[in-house]
């Protein structure tokens, strides 16, 4: 495996600076997620990596060797795409032996097949080898789209929305495998996608991506606790982080400069109103089964908070609010590091 | 408004029974969710209270008449498939103005209903836009207004959202809820999504293979689903399943899964030995050192609030949600405690809840 330094890498597209002056290193072994909405520049990324864009600024080196100018064939990467292309008319192992038998490898036969027996047990598609590609579940073959890219152990494995076209269960399961393989294999994995699931269930680190630059990096727990300005604080949690004009909550101390104020749900407390300062109205409930979201309204601004199912509330009421660990941000969107608590 | 009963209705194609007897009542103002999986017949069942499919069998009544017979245009319900298909060529205005139009309503009085119309949807100022110069959620708001604007006595819902990436699809199944608060019209949704089903629904009908498998408010079927494929169909991620072996007898307040004793609630009916299984919810685990069931942790992803870990067991692999602030390390072993009052048994044989002190008698479709 390998590292990977990206140094100030910008790629227009004619007036479109699809990439802006990014900067990235992946250690050898990492798994490193960039998140982003489409078009924020994450699969230009990955193919300058690739070798299939040139950058018009900046350099690209995988293990301190720069490849900037190197053409796509010679870096030794392997890429899985979104939709798994298999050849249908090949079977299971056939499919997996095909970069393997590539006339600029002549590899032997044995090795081939000992590598591809591999690969199938690790992915637990040892019993399909003999199957037509065309005969497996969704969930299969984009283990064996995976499979393709894991016998060849390259340098490192740019991954671009790897599961997004699998249903929600088979997602949850592919992520823990796939998780699970990269760890076994010390793999050094690129992986993209706007899920953020994905991104903090799978990442050693998450790179915030949107509009070509990067905003943040750091694990998911450094993104999630500690985010650097409103977008980024948005990003990750379901529901999303509640928002409030700092005009509004007077009663509450904050560092000057404050604009808004962010408070994840979890640090939005509800309690009966005694009287104390902030009070919101109910507006709904619902009831997720482990937990209900519960809307309030608030001076016009509506917020979201977790509620025990079980816990009788009702839109309508009155509650009092109490906000735990805020984060502030000024008016140009940036964290103000809390001085007041 | 109204309210819609469907008595033993049936659906055959040839051979194959797309709806088996089915009996349900949605009373007037009711948000009620049909959801499971593709080809479970929740369509087929709305496109026969719609009038777009003839039953086999049975009844379906509308505030009391009989509409069974009848032809779609008139029942006075309104379908709304995929929201998002707008008059490219028309503004917001006659684009919700134009299933009045076409019924032929004087030009004044569908000019108040639209204005009346967009009130509600809070899209008073967008009625001289332009859709294409639209965002999606003002889209969906445009289309959801031509589908109200008639104000019908029911409306009838097919995967409206299913085309949507997730965070937008929650932004608007809070916009649907609020409207049907506004308007308080019987509301039918067909869904294969539970999120959107708990979400929004006061109440849901869990359907598989062509059956009723459970109807109740979300959080009764969350709490005491009634089958394992309701158990399994709802959550995420879904209760956890361990198989074992056993007898029951009535008043016994624990089971054994081969060696290990487990508290559970107080069990109502008798068993001889046969497979069972015991339903844990996620959020409802803890780790303890001391907790008889074992395993050794294959997983943990992080949430922000939550993590979500795997533990492999003899009884197959399971899933805890934890605080993610408690530690955990992939490989080491740990002992799983449940929550003894929270945890379902199962007939593995036959899929129906056993009955216990807190899985009483549950709605059965």
């Amino acid at each position: 495996m390998a590292n990977v330094m990206l140094r100030h890498v910008t790629k227009r597209f004619g007036s479109i600076e699809a990439v802006r002056d990014l900067s990235l290193f992946i250690e050898d072994g990492e798994f490193v997620v960039l998140l982003g909405p489409s078009g924020a520049g994450k699969t230009t990324t990955l193919r300058l990596i690739t070798g299939l864009e040139r950058p018009d600024q900046g350099s690209i080196s995988i293990n301190g060797r720069d490849v900037t100018r190197d053409p796509p064939g010679t870096r030794d990467i392997a890429f899985v795409f979104q939709q798994y292309s298999l050849y249908p008319h090949l079977t299971v192992y056939d499919n997996l032996a095909f970069p393997l038998r590539s006339p600029a490898h002549r590899i032997p036969e044995p090795i081939i097949r000992k590598r591809v027996e591999q690969t199938a047990e690790l992915l637990h598609i040892s019993s399909k080898l003999g199957n037509r590609a065309t005969r497996l579940s969704g969930g299969e073959m984009q283990r064996v789209a995976i499979g393709r890219a894991l016998v060849r152990d390259p340098a490192i494995y740019l991954m671009d929305e790897p599961l997004s076209s699998l249903d929600a269960k088979l997602r949850a399961e592919l992520r823990l495998e796939l998780k699970r393989i990269q760890v076994e294999l010390g793999a050094t994995i690129l992986y993209v996608t706007h899920d953020q699931v994905e991104a903090m269930t799978m990442a050693s680190r998450i790179g915030v991506i949107k509009d070509g630059t990067l905003l943040q990096l750091g694990t998911p727990r450094e993104i999630y606790e500690n985010p650097g300005d409103r977008y980024v604080a948005s990003r990750l949690g379901t529901p999303q982080i509640n928002f409030l004009p700092a005009k509004l909550i007077p009663e509450v101390t904050m560092p000057s400069g404050t604009d808004t104020i962010g408070i994840r749900t979890e640090h939005l407390r509800i309690a009966a109103v005694n009287g104390g300062g902030i009070v919101g109205r109910v507006h709904r409930v619902e009831h997720l089964g482990d937990q209900n979201h519960v809307y309030l309204e608030y001076r016009g601004q509506m917020l979201v908070t977790l509620a025990d199912p079980h816990r009788p509330l009702e839109a309508g009421q009155d509650v009092e609010l109490q906000l735990v660990h805020p984060l502030y941000f000024d008016a140009a969107g940036r964290r103000i590091a809390a001085t007041v608590h | 408004m109204a309210q819609i009963r469907v008595e033993n209705l049936r659906k055959a194609f040839a051979q194959f029974v797309a709806v088996h007897e089915s009996n349900f009542t949605i009373e007037d103002g009711t948000f009620f969710a049909m959801l499971g999986p593709s080809g479970c017949g929740k369509t087929t069942t709305l496109r026969m209270i719609a009038g777009l499919e003839l039953p086999t069998g049975g009844r379906i009544l509308l505030d009391g008449a009989d509409v069974t017979y009848r032809r779609a245009a008139e029942r006075d319900i309104a379908f709304v498939f995929q929201l998002f298909a707008l008059y490219p060529h028309m503004n917001v205005e006659q684009n919700i103005g134009f299933p009045l139009k076409c019924q032929g309503v004087r030009r004044s009085e569908v000019r108040a209903r639209v204005r009346e119309t967009a009130r509600l949807l809070r899209i008073e100022h967008l009625l001289s836009s332009k859709t294409s110069k639209l965002s999606g959620g003002d889209r969906q708001r445009v289309a959801l207004g031509r589908a109200i604007i008639r104000r019908p006595k029911a409306f009838l819902m097919d995967e409206p959202l299913g085309a949507l990436d997730a965070e937008f699809r929650q932004l608007m199944c809070g916009e649907l809820r609020d409207l049907h608060n506004r308007i308080s019209a019987t509301t039918i949704y067909v869904t294969h999504d539970q999120l959107e089903a708990m979400s929004m629904a006061d109440r849901i009908a869990v359907m598989n293979a062509g059956k009723v498998e459970q109807i109740g408010t979300p959080q009764e079927i969350y709490d005491r689903p009634a089958s394992l494929f309701v158990a399994d169909f709802i959550g995420s991620p879904p209760m956890n399943f361990l198989r074992f072996e056993g007898g029951l007898r009535s008043g016994d307040r624990t089971i054994r899964i081969r060696d290990v004793s487990i508290a559970v609630p107080e069990i109502y009916e008798q068993r001889s030995i046969g497979p069972l299984v015991l339903g844990v919810r996620p959020e409802h685990i803890v780790f303890s050192d001391a907790a008889p069931v074992r395993g050794r942790v294959f997983g943990a992803e992080y949430l922000g609030t939550t993590q979500i870990v795997t533990v492999e067991t003899e009884e197959g692999r399971v899933k805890a949600r934890l605080p993610s602030s408690a530690p955990v390390r992939i490989g080491e072993m740990v002992g799983l405690a449940f929550r003894s009052d929270r945890l379902a048994l199962f007939d593995a044989q036959t899929g129906w809840a056993i009955q216990t002190a807190s899985h009483g008698s549950v709605g059965r479709g």
